[in-house]
């Protein structure tokens, strides 16, 4: 084999690692390099500094250490007994590439995982390192998420959070049964076991500052995780009660979900083809319905469909407000907060506007148009002071009248 | 008629010593003519009034949040426009909560497309590496839309404190030694350096971790539209990228499908939906 250069093995060791969902760099406690040797600042929010033709959001460096790996896990394109070309990096030249990167405005900092190579501890110290040297060596103040691995030693996994604005284990797949068909060496206890030792290591982090102002950080932008959806039989419906389950016993930042890619070199026991993304889209609208929107799991989970999924023609907030019609309309003028947050086609940031403005004024349809994006779609649904929906929330069609309607694809 | 005349396109300090003035002096919008720079004189000849000055005046705190964010935009319009919304905040304080008033929507409009014109330039401009006698040094060429470059001054030197770089844009620059900020002047793509070698690297970077699987050029569009395309060196990719993306996807395919393993257990595929609703899918990220 011959030897690569840094731009190939970043061919490779980027090409691997974007199955993976996460990208975000929200979250983080802002800071900059006034007053510090180094260079590096978060903002709270998180630049998006490029965008793929994916329509994806390039935020960090996302890359592996290696894509080497003692494990097996089906649907993983790093598996061991897949033949793709495998490729190191040192954590050196990992550090550098993040500082070059950073240094032009390409990034917001460095997303950093890994294939398992020799154990798990040894993975585990080298990313350590990278993280470590960026911190320690560089005075990097940028955005830094590790992917621990749960087997590695408790010690690391410290360590890790000392040095990370987040850190994140991947519980890979739904259900149990999925994980121990398609990832035959890993385990549901340990994933969660690792998970349950982050988020005590977290909330001692927050006790300790709280008592000492210069106790370290340990990962204060918090613990996320991942699912691979559409490689396993479960069911939109259990998806979503697995992820609150998460959120509620660890305390995640975010559960991100990963539409299952075909990938080269697939293992044949998954399924040839990729789920419609529109299931992942899906799911996070039903995920922002929980954390932004008040809605209990039991009510996404009742906006599926008798299969157990949710609807890809219409959003999981519109197919709930249709099979519980009799909630409908709302006045806009009356209804608390909580109440209109549940109408299909208002955000939180809608009715914020909505609530500011009605105690100037009694709202007419036009002053709703002003405050929304589209009036059409919400109108079945409220009443304002000049408008009552003429029976059309009982309409039997009142689906097909909301419905989006298809659209010719445009050459780009 | 008031005249008043402010320093530059983003002199939002005179805009706001000048309102004050006149609007304690209970002005009326229609008798104030804002101009920015030593522009011609007053179209309507006539001597201006000299500015009312002094007196006090109350207003929230969110408005001069609002005013100091919508006055850096292009709008010709907007010295007037925010003064306007100024004599009607002074009367009644309470009137930014309504998000339904015209003109406040206006307003509050050119706020949001400032933002995110400040935004997108954190986001997108790129720096270039030169070497000097001192050392290495970062300068980049971008074109903002609205008056934004010294609003984002403070962004630049909180994150690139240790390094000496140059910003330069047709509207003005901003260049940092490490310690203090100066101003220059407007500046056009040629005064930047043409490249860059890690460019190259990044390039690689950018084509890697685009997953062909799920091309949605709309949704990238919307996010990074074709104008800011000319000063990122990685947009120059994109074309072949996605030209590639379909026929890369369905070789996969292919692939797995002729290796004809048989599988040694049940697939998972039940799982699976009907089949994809690609207009669907397609609209999701837009």
């Amino acid at each position: 084999m011959s030897r690569l250069d840094l731009a190939g093995k970043l061919g490779i060791l980027a090409d691997a690692a974007k199955y993976d969902a996460s990208c975000a760099s929200s979250g983080a406690q802002r800071r900059d390099s006034k007053g510090g040797k180094g260079i590096g600042s978060t903002t709270g929010s998180g630049i998006c500094h490029a965008y793929a033709p994916d329509g994806r959001c390039i935020s960090l460096l996302k890359i592996l250490l290696t894509n080497s790996c003692i494990f097996d896990c089906h649907y993983c394109i790093n598996r061991k007994s897949s033949n793709v070309r495998r490729a190191r990096f040192t954590a050196k030249e990992v550090v550098d590439l993040t500082l070059d990167f950073y240094r032009r405005n390409y990034i917001e900092g460095l997303f950093l995982s890994s294939g398992i190579i020799q154990s798990p501890d040894y993975t585990m110290e080298q990313i350590v390192e990278v993280a470590r040297s960026l911190r320690e060596d560089h005075h990097f103040r940028g955005y830094i998420h590790l992917k621990t691995i749960p087997d590695a030693d408790p010690a690391l996994v410290t360590a890790a959070g000392v040095h990370a604005d987040r850190v994140s284990i991947n519980v890979e797949l739904p259900t149990r049964d999925g994980l121990t068909r398609l990832a035959p060496e890993k385990s549901e206890a340990r994933i969660e076991g690792a998970m349950d030792g982050m988020k005590l290591a977290i909330l001692d982090g927050k006790d300790a500052r709280q008592r000492y102002r210069h106790a370290p950080k340990f990962a204060p932008s918090g613990q996320s995780t991942q699912m691979i959806v559409g490689a396993d039989a479960a069911t939109d419906r259990d998806i979503v009660g697995r992820a609150h389950g998460l959120y509620d016993r660890f305390s995640l930042k975010r559960v991100y979900y990963s539409a299952f890619s075909p990938i080269p070199d697939a293992s044949a026991v998954l399924p040839l083809k990729r789920p419609p993304l529109m299931r992942e889209h899906r799911l996070y609208q039903g995920d922002w319905l929980m954390r932004f929107y008040g809605f209990q799991p039991s009510e996404v989970q009742a906006a599926a469909n008798d299969n157990g999924m949710l609807p890809l023609e219409i959003d999981p907030k519109l197919a709930w407000a249709l099979k519980f019609r009799d909630l409908f309309p709302v006045d806009v003028n009356r209804a608390p907060r909580e109440t209109l947050l549940r109408i299909p086609g208002l955000g939180p940031r809608a009715v914020k506007n909505l609530l500011a403005a009605r105690r100037h004024r009694t709202l007419t349809l036009e002053d709703v148009g002003r405050l929304t994006t589209s009036v059409t779609k919400l109108r079945p649904f409220i009443v304002t002071v000049d408008w009552r929906p003429v029976a059309l929330a009982d309409r039997a069609d009142l689906s097909a009248y909301v419905k989006p309607k298809p659209q010719q694809l445009e050459l780009f | 008629m008031h005249q008043v005349r402010l320093s530059r396109e983003d002199d939002v300090d005179g805009w706001r010593e000048a309102a004050r003035g006149l609007a304690a002096a209970g002005v009326p919008g229609e008798k104030v003519l804002w101009q920015v720079g030593e522009a011609s004189d007053d179209l309507f000849g006539g001597a201006a009034t000299p500015l009312p000055s002094g007196g006090t005046l109350r207003v929230p705190k969110a408005f001069l949040g609002l005013a100091n964010r919508a006055l850096l935009h292009a709008e010709p319009q907007r010295w007037a426009m925010l003064y306007a919304l100024l004599l009607r905040v002074s009367r009644q304080p309470g009137l930014l909560g309504d998000r339904a008033d015209p003109a406040l929507r206006r307003i509050m409009a050119l706020e949001a497309q400032v933002r995110r014109d400040l935004h997108k330039m954190h986001a997108f401009l790129r720096f270039r590496e030169l070497r000097d006698a001192e050392g290495p040094r970062f300068v980049a060429f971008y074109e903002p839309e609205h008056h934004i470059v010294r609003a984002t001054a403070g962004f630049f030197t909180g994150r690139f404190t240790n390094m000496r770089w140059s910003i330069l844009t047709p509207k003005g620059s901003l260049h940092w030694d490490g310690a203090v900020l100066t101003e220059g002047p407007a500046a056009s793509r040629k005064d930047a350096p043409a490249g860059d070698p890690v460019e190259a690297i990044w390039g690689q970077y950018y084509k890697a971790i685009f997953n062909p699987a799920r091309l949605m050029t709309r949704a990238m569009l919307s996010e990074m539209p074709k104008k800011y395309w000319k000063n990122m060196p990685e947009t120059a990719l994109i074309p072949e990228m996605i030209a590639g993306a379909r026929g890369r996807e369905l070789k996969m395919i292919e692939r797995s499908l002729s290796a004809g393993v048989a599988s040694p257990e049940t697939p998972a595929r039940t799982s699976d939906p009907p089949s994809p609703d690609t207009v669907a899918a397609r609209r999701s990220g837009s």
